[in-house]
């Protein structure tokens, strides 16, 4: 019954992964491209945890863990050049909008 | 014990799993940047939350269940810090938010005051 239940939930996070490049494509703005990867990174840990469990490898989630790093780094970094125009270091005063 | 657990697990990720399908239809429906953040943060805390604790329930006490905790701790963490930092990106950008006029009016004076604190 867990087995069936770990095709299940593949399958409802392919659908959302589906949706979620479509609105990478239609996005109006860069930022709805920006959350709609943000997303899609998330989505993709979560599948790689749930087919490590579907096909009995567990150990997939090493791969889970450096995907989970890299998309966060990726999303403030990406967010930051759009703002700034730049990824250089600061100016040194309180910035309150800073990200 | 084991098929007890196995069934709370099973509720665990079909929960989880009816949650990414919430978020991902909010995602592809709302109007707006902020209300899509909102959707997107459906995925990140009880998509992932409930999906994990499925795993983790399933997997019994073994290092499979550290790793499982500690990528759902790391994303707990930083999920809210990304959403964060691109609605202040969307905001500073001049990416109009849907609310009523004062509301907006509140949300004007605030990007003006913070404007001349950085100096732009």
């Amino acid at each position: 019954m867990i087995t069936y239940m770990f095709s299940i939930a593949a399958v409802a996070i392919l659908l959302v992964m589906a949706m979620t490049l479509f609105r990478a494509a239609i996005g109006p703005n860069t930022y709805d491209r920006i959350l709609a990867v943000n997303v899609f990174g998330t989505l993709a840990v979560i599948l790689i945890a749930v087919l490590g469990f579907l096909k009995g490898r567990p150990e997939f989630l090493d791969l889970a863990l450096v995907y989970a790093l890299i998309n966060f780094i990726g999303t403030i970094a990406v967010a930051k050049y759009i703002r700034f125009n730049d990824m250089g270091i600061g100016t040194g005063r309180d910035e309150g909008g800073d990200i | 014990m084991g098929s007890w657990v196995d069934l709370v697990a099973c509720l665990f990720i079909l929960t989880g799993s009816v949650f990414v399908c919430i978020g991902g239809i909010g995602l592809l429906r709302l109007r707006d940047v902020f209300e899509r953040m909102h959707g997107a943060s459906l995925i990140d805390t009880m998509g992932l939350g409930m999906i994990f604790l499925g795993l983790m329930l399933f997997s019994g006490f073994n290092l499979v269940t550290a790793k499982l905790a500690i990528i759902l701790g790391f994303v707990l963490v930083t999920s809210p810090t990304a959403t964060h930092a691109l609605a202040q990106a969307a905001l500073h950008s001049g990416v109009k938010p849907n609310v009523d006029d004062a509301s907006q009016n509140l949300l004007d004076k605030t990007l003006v005051s913070e404007r001349e604190n950085i100096g732009e």
